[in-house]
């Protein structure tokens, strides 16, 4: 008699479930319940992004971001904004550099609240999301007040934003600060010490730094692994260098330090839009908020109806749009989930030649074989969680 | 910045030698030019040197130029946490040509390899699992591609009869518009025909 036979087990997960954060669909190669191979199957939100960016003119082609991570939109046009700005070669005033790293961070809260307690209810509770949602709904209104619109604001727009905003609103989100920062601290005291959250989480799905560089991980993935790599500190656009903010770090690289720096980050960023607030109502509480440049930012409408030449160039803005010269840049922010970048190639015409999104989400979910490898069944979705996915950014 | 990037690029053209087709620093970013088969040497070279310190992958994608020989460019970007420089490397192939896989470098470049083999075509040799990533189970084609149209081919619907999805060639209501954007928005002149002649008889006189 030969030994037993070994089998092992295949099965689907998703591409609808639940704790799949989208549609994505994972092929687990199990023996028994530990976890021998993952294959993600990605693409199943394909929507070739890129290639209809092509054919759009620069302004056009804004809206494209904001369904990339719809979680937090504003953050992608910034993006794409900061790239076509650097081919150009216009600055943005200050008031409206202001106002986009208000809006960022406001972002940035978004994707993290939505993150830890989904991630939360992954493995097994059920309060965090209804607790987290309510904060959300008050930051989804401060961007309809914007831009009007909760989501897909095609609010940051290259040469600055496209509206200035009201003083009401400003004061508004520094009202907001104070009870989030609260809710933060109830949702703390929820998940941070929970029993079952940390057997779920700790020393789950651990990568060293070195490893962590190699797989394309930025953001909070490099940080919970022990770098202090923020790109807003490292390599500073808008005006980050004149903000005081800290970076959190994590040591071990593991799920639960994952949320740590999350927590803490979002306590940086409401440290952030104190001081954004604070400037915005007192020394930039007036002025520009997107380049006064009339061959590249349309006029007012007001402008409109008395000059001819502000006429001519809103025809000829939103129609044949600004020719960019030729060149090729890559710009990155620090998105809520890493380095977003955009890589645009211009051949001197009013549409981007080719236009790469690079999406945070992607880098990391490809390391989902490496990270699961020899971990329970039940680990995967932990690990899902902290690695922060959205599928509009990973399929394009 | 850009001193740094100019030393940088020197530095690289100096101790890798022919696998260096030439370098320009643009926008404050360094772009190196690299022979095709040396690539992954180059990179290996760059996150090993104590000068450079790429470790960390950021991205690897395609770019269509049909007009080329080599149509395709494969642009590589690396960044370095240790000096926190950002780096850009190219290189040229075409759809025959397959270009060395950096995977086994750095595991990072997996799916961007697949996905550039997905939408443009280009092929990586070296590369452990080169399979479609992005488009349909079956898809024809290479969608990222100049001469790719943006409605595709082919489109799907759920056929009642059948009890399934069926594939059928893209019907399209409304053609595809395109309008050319080419035309001048200002400074240039706009001649008329014969006019040359009236400031010609002017002149003399």
């Amino acid at each position: 008699m030969t030994e037993a036979q070994l089998r092992t087990f295949n099965i689907n997960f998703g591409p609808q479930h639940p704790a799949a954060h989208g549609v994505l669909r994972l092929v687990v190669e199990l023996d028994g319940e530990v976890v021998e191979r993952v294959d993600p199957h990605i693409g199943l939100l394909h929507r070739g992004t890129e290639k209809l960016i092509e054919q759009k003119t620069y302004l056009q082609a804004v809206p494209y971001f904001d369904r990339l991570d719809y979680v937090a939109p504003m953050n992608q046009e910034h993006a794409f904004a900061l790239a076509v700005e650097r081919l150009l070669g216009i600055e943005v005033p200050k008031r409206g550099q202001l106002i986009r790293v208000l809006y960022s961070e406001i972002g940035r809260l978004l994707s993290h609240i939505l993150n830890v307690t989904t991630w939360a209810l992954d493995v097994g509770a059920l309060t965090p999301p209804v607790w987290g949602f309510e904060e959300r709904e008050k930051l989804m209104i401060f961007y309809e007040r914007a831009s009007g619109s909760r989501m897909h604001a095609a609010y940051v727009r290259p040469g600055g934003v496209h509206q200035d905003i009201p003083q009401k609103l400003v004061e508004d989100i520094g009202d907001f600060c104070d009870g989030c920062l609260r809710q933060l601290d109830d949702l703390d005291r929820l998940v941070t010490g929970n029993r079952i959250f940390k057997q779920r989480n700790v020393d789950i799905g651990v990568i060293s730094l070195e490893e962590a560089w190699k797989w394309g991980y930025s953001g909070v993935m490099v940080r919970s692994a022990g770098a202090a790599w923020d790109l807003r500190r490292a390599q500073p656009y808008e005006c980050y260098s004149e903000l005081d903010f800290d970076i959190p770090v994590g040591t071990h690289g593991d799920c639960y330090d994952r949320y740590l720096v999350r927590m803490a980050e979002m306590r940086e960023s409401i440290k952030i839009m104190r001081q954004v607030v604070k400037r915005l109502l007192t020394t930039e509480a007036s002025g520009p908020v997107s380049s006064t440049d009339g061959k590249v930012v349309p006029p007012k409408r007001g402008e409109m109806k008395r000059s001819m030449e502000a006429l001519i160039h809103h025809f000829k803005l939103y129609t044949e749009g600004y020719h960019v010269p030729a060149g090729e840049v890559y710009a990155a922010v620090e998105a809520p989930k890493g380095e977003f970048g955009v890589y645009l190639v211009s051949d001197g015409t009013n549409k981007p030649y080719r236009c790469k999104i690079r999406a945070p989400g992607f880098a990391h979910l490809q390391s989902m074989d490496h990270l699961c490898r020899g971990h329970m069944l039940a680990d995967v979705s932990a690990i899902l969680g902290s690695l922060d996915i959205v599928f509009g950014e990973v399929d394009r | 910045m850009d001193e740094t990037l100019k030393e940088l690029g020197d530095y690289i053209a100096a101790s890798r030698g022919e696998a260096i087709l030439g370098y320009e620093v643009a926008y404050g970013e360094l772009n190196v030019r690299v022979a095709h088969d040396a690539i992954a040497d180059v990179v290996a070279w760059l996150a090993k040197d104590p000068k450079g310190g790429f470790v960390s992958l950021v991205d690897v994608c395609g770019a269509d130029y049909p007009e080329r020989e080599k149509r395709f460019d494969v642009v590589y970007h690396l960044l370095s946490p240790a000096r926190n420089l950002r780096i850009r490397l190219t290189i040229q192939t075409d759809d025959v040509t397959p270009v060395p896989s950096i995977t086994p470098i750095l595991p990072g470049a997996n799916w961007f390899e697949r996905e550039a083999y997905d939408l443009y075509g280009i092929l990586f040799v070296g590369h452990p699992d080169l399979r479609r990533l992005l488009t349909d189970y079956g898809f024809e084609g290479h969608p990222l591609r100049k001469d790719f149209p943006v409605t595709g081919y082919v489109e799907v619907r759920y056929d009642d009869e059948q009890k399934r999805v069926v594939y059928e060639p893209v019907r399209l209501n409304q053609e595809f518009r395109d309008f050319d954007f080419l035309s001048p928005w200002e400074g240039t002149d706009y001649v008329l025909p014969g006019d040359e002649k009236a400031k010609a008889e002017t002149k003399p006189s």
